[in-house]
C-alpha cells in the first residue's frame, strides 16, 4: 500500500464518541484540557457533543454533566487552529439543535442516519448547508448492507447538500477488503469534490488496518479518537494512526509526540474502564452490533443476572440499530424471566 | 334516523384505507365519501369498488354535498399543508374534524386520557397527535394521575417500511409534537420523545418505551395498577396494545415497555404505529356519536 504523500484530515471523536466510554460525564475542564492539546498537536477537526449527538440528553441514552451548549461554548473560543464538529441523530436532535450549534461557533455538522434510512436527513442537511456549514452525511452501521445500498443512501445525502459523506462501522465488524470496496465504490460514483470519510471502531482489532484501508481506496477524512476513547473498544486510537502514518509519509500535519502525550497524559487517567477489546466489546464487533450497547449491555448483566454478551448476540441477531438502548434493558428482562431469574 | 355519523375520509393512501376498512365495522360511525387528488390513485378506486362515494378534486369535489349526504365527520389523512384549508371550509359546514396530520390547529387528543373532555365540549377540531404519541402518551398519563411527573420521555421504535415520506421529509415535527403532547395530555411537566426507524426483514413491530422521572419517589403498587388498567382502555380500540415488560422502577425512574401489533385491516400487522392511529382517530368519532346519540352534545344545527 503507497499512501506517500496523501493528504488526509485527521478528526478525534474523544469528546463525542469518548463520551460514551464516560457515560457523558466529561467535565468543562476536561473537554477543555484535551481540545486544547489536539489543537496544539495539529488535530484539525475536533467533535464535542453528548455521545449520540446534539439533543442526546435523555434517560435513555444518559442526561450529560453538561449541555452540549455548555461544551461547545467551553470549548469553541479555546481553540487555535483546529475547527469544532458536532454530530446530529434526526429523530434524537432537531434543526433546532443544530442552530444552536452553529451559534456557538461549530463549523462542521455531522448528520447521522442508519445506513438504510437517509432519506430522513434532508432537513437537518439542508439547513446544515444552506448555512454555509462543512455538512458531513454519515451513514452508520453501513456494514449491513451491500456497497451498492451505501452508495444509493450516499447520493441522497448528497443531493440534500452533504460536501462529505461517511461510511461508519459502527459495530467495528468491518474487515479491511469490505473497506476498501465500500470507499472505493463511493469514490468512483459520488461528485470528484464531495469528499468522503470513515469511522471505524476496534472491536475485532481492524481499526488502523481499515482506516489504512479506507484512506487507499480514496477517503480523505479519518475519525479517530486520542487514546481511543469511544464506544467499544473504542474508535482507531489517533496517536497510533498517526505514527503509522508518519511511517508511511502520508501527509498527516499532526505532532507524533505531542498527541502521544494528550493521549497518555490526559486521556488515560480519566478512562473508567481500559478501553480494550475485552470479550464483551469483542461480541459487538463479532455480531455486528452498535458499539455503544456495551455499557448498557454490562449493566443489564449487573442487574438482571444475563450474560452482556448474550444480550448482545441477541440484539445482533434481531437487527437493531443505533439509538435502540431502550431495547437492552428490555430484552434482558424478558430473557431473566424467561430462565426464571425475575 | 341511523345513529351512526356519516364520514367523509380525505386521504385515500395508506392511512385513509385502513380507517375506511375499520370504519366499515364501526356501530357509529358510517364510510360515505373518499377524496383523493389523483383520479388514478388506487386508494380511490378502491372505495369506489367498495360502494364509497368518491372525488378526486380534494374537498372541494364534494363540498356541495355535505348537507345532501348529511356528513357530519372528516378524518383529514393528508399533509399538515392542507389540512388547515380543510377543515376550516368543513367546519363552516357543521363538520367535525378528526385530524390525524401533524398539524395540530385543534388540540391533542389521545382517547382514553382526554377524550371524554373534547367530546362533551364538542370540539370542532381535534388531532390525533402521532403515532408515537397515540402509543406512549396513555403511559405517561397513567403514572402523571397517581403522582406528578417531573420529566417524560418516550422513545417509538418502528419498522423502516411503516414510515412514509411525509414522516421522513419532516421527521423534526414528529420529536417536536409528540413531545408537546407528552406534557399538555400527558401531564409530565417537560418532555422529549425520540424516534428510531429500523430496517429489519422480517419488520419489526412498533415497539415503545415510556420513562417517567416522578417528583417523589414513585408509589409503585398504586403506578403499577395505574399502567396495567390503562393498557386495558388502549386495548379497548386497539387490542394488539401490549405490556412487555414493567413498570419497572429505578429511584424515581418509572420505565415501561410496550409492543404494538395492528389488526391488519389494510396495514400489515408490524405496522402497529399506523393501526394506532387510525384506530384512535375512529375511536375519537365514534365518541362524538356516542355522546350526540345520548344528547350530551347537540350537533350543529342543519336546516
Amino acid at each position: 500500500m503507497d499512501l506517500t504523500g496523501k493528504k488526509v484530515t485527521l478528526h478525534d471523536m474523544s469528546l463525542r464518541d469518548g463520551m460514551h466510554a464516560k457515560q457523558h460525564q466529561l467535565s468543562l475542564e476536561q473537554m477543555v484540557a484535551i481540545s486544547t492539546g489536539l489543537d496544539e498537536a495539529g488535530i484539525p477537526l475536533i467533535e464535542v457533543t453528548h455521545g449520540d449527538g446534539l439533543g442526546g440528553a435523555s434517560l435513555n441514552y444518559g442526561f450529560p454533566a453538561h449541555t452540549d451548549e455548555e461544551y461547545l461554548n467551553a470549548v469553541v473560543p479555546k481553540m487555535k487552529n483546529a475547527k469544532i464538529s458536532a454530530l446530529l441523530l434526526p429523530g434524537i436532535g432537531t434543526v433546532d439543535h443544530l442552530k444552536m450549534a452553529r451559534d456557538c461557533g461549530v463549523n462542521t455538522i455531522r448528520v447521522a442516519t442508519h445506513c438504510t434510512e437517509a432519506d430522513v436527513s434532508e432537513q437537518h442537511i439542508g439547513m446544515a448547508a444552506k448555512m454555509e456549514m462543512d455538512t458531513v452525511g454519515f451513514l452508520m452501521m453501513a456494514h449491513m448492507v451491500s456497497p451498492e445500498k451505501v452508495l444509493e443512501q450516499a447520493k441522497l445525502m448528497e443531493s440534500y447538500g452533504a460536501n462529505c459523506i461517511y461510511c461508519t462501522d459502527s459495530a467495528g465488524y468491518m474487515l479491511p477488503d469490505e473497506v476498501t470496496e465500500k470507499i472505493g465504490l463511493l469514490r468512483a460514483e459520488l461528485n470528484a469534490n464531495t469528499e468522503i470519510g470513515f469511522h471505524g471502531h476496534h472491536n475485532m482489532g481492524m481499526a488502523i488496518a481499515n482506516s489504512l484501508a479506507a484512506m487507499d481506496a480514496g477517503a480523505n477524512r479519518i475519525d479517530g479518537s486520542v487514546a481511543g476513547l469511544g464506544a467499544g473498544a473504542g474508535n482507531t486510537p489517533l496517536e497510533v494512526f498517526v505514527a503509522v502514518l508518519d511511517r508511511m509519509q502520508a501527509n498527516h500535519g499532526v505532532d507524533l509526540y505531542k498527541i502521544m502525550d494528550v493521549a497518555e497524559d490526559l486521556v488515560v487517567p480519566l478512562m473508567d474502564q481500559p478501553i480494550r477489546v475485552d470479550r464483551d466489546a469483542l461480541t459487538l464487533g463479532y455480531a455486528g452490533v452498535y458499539s455503544s450497547f456495551l455499557l448498557f449491555a454490562q449493566r443489564a448483566e449487573a442487574k438482571y443476572g444475563i450474560q452482556a454478551r448474550d444480550i448482545l448476540v441477541e440484539l445482533g441477531r434481531r437487527g437493531t440499530v443505533g439509538g435502540q438502548e431502550d431495547m437492552i434493558e428490555d430484552l434482558a428482562l424478558t430473557m431473566a424471566k424467561d430462565k426464571g431469574l425475575i | 334516523m341511523s345513529k351512526k355519523l356519516r364520514a367523509v375520509i380525505i386521504g385515500p393512501g395508506n392511512i385513509g384505507t385502513d380507517l375506511l376498512m375499520k370504519m366499515q365495522r364501526s356501530d357509529w360511525i358510517e364510510p360515505v365519501w373518499m377524496v383523493g387528488i389523483d383520479p388514478e390513485s388506487e386508494g380511490l378506486k378502491r372505495a369506489e369498488s367498495m360502494g364509497i362515494k368518491t372525488s378526486s378534486t380534494g374537498i372541494d369535489g364534494m363540498l356541495d354535498q355535505v348537507i345532501a349526504d348529511d356528513i357530519r365527520v372528516a378524518f383529514d389523512a393528508t399533509s399538515a399543508y392542507v389540512h388547515a384549508e380543510n377543515s376550516r371550509k368543513l367546519n363552516e359546514l357543521g363538520v367535525i374534524m378528526v385530524d390525524l396530520t401533524p398539524a395540530a390547529i385543534g388540540p391533542f387528543c389521545v382517547p382514553p386520557v382526554n377524550l371524554k373532555q373534547h367530546a362533551s365540549q364538542l370540539e370542532m377540531n381535534v388531532n390525533m397527535v402521532t403515532c408515537g404519541g397515540q402509543a406512549t402518551i396513555p403511559m405517561v398519563a397513567a403514572v402523571s394521575q397517581v403522582q406528578d411527573v417531573e420529566y417524560g420521555e418516550i422513545v417509538a421504535t418502528v419498522s423502516s417500511r411503516s414510515i412514509g415520506p411525509g414522516t421522513r421529509q419532516n421527521i423534526d415535527e414528529f420529536t417536536r409534537t409528540t413531545a408537546g403532547a407528552v406534557e399538555a395530555v400527558g401531564g409530565a411537566d417537560r418532555g422529549k420523545a425520540i424516534i428510531i426507524v429500523n430496517p429489519a426483514e422480517p419488520p419489526l413491530m412498533m415497539r415503545d418505551t415510556i420513562h417517567c422521572l416522578t417528583k417523589e419517589a414513585p408509589d409503585q403498587e398504586a403506578i403499577t395498577a395505574s399502567v396495567k388498567n390503562m393498557v386495558k382502555e388502549v386495548q379497548k380500540y386497539v387490542p394488539g396494545y401490549k405490556l412487555v415488560n414493567g413498570p419497572i422502577f429505578d429511584g424515581n425512574k418509572v420505565s415501561v415497555f410496550m409492543e404494538v401489533e395492528g389488526l391488519g385491516d389494510f396495514l400489515p400487522k408490524y405496522a402497529g404505529n399506523l393501526d394506532i392511529m387510525t384506530a384512535a382517530g375512529l375511536r375519537t368519532a365514534e365518541m362524538f356519536a356516542e355522546e350526540a346519540h345520548n344528547g350530551t352534545i347537540t350537533l350543529p344545527a342543519r336546516g
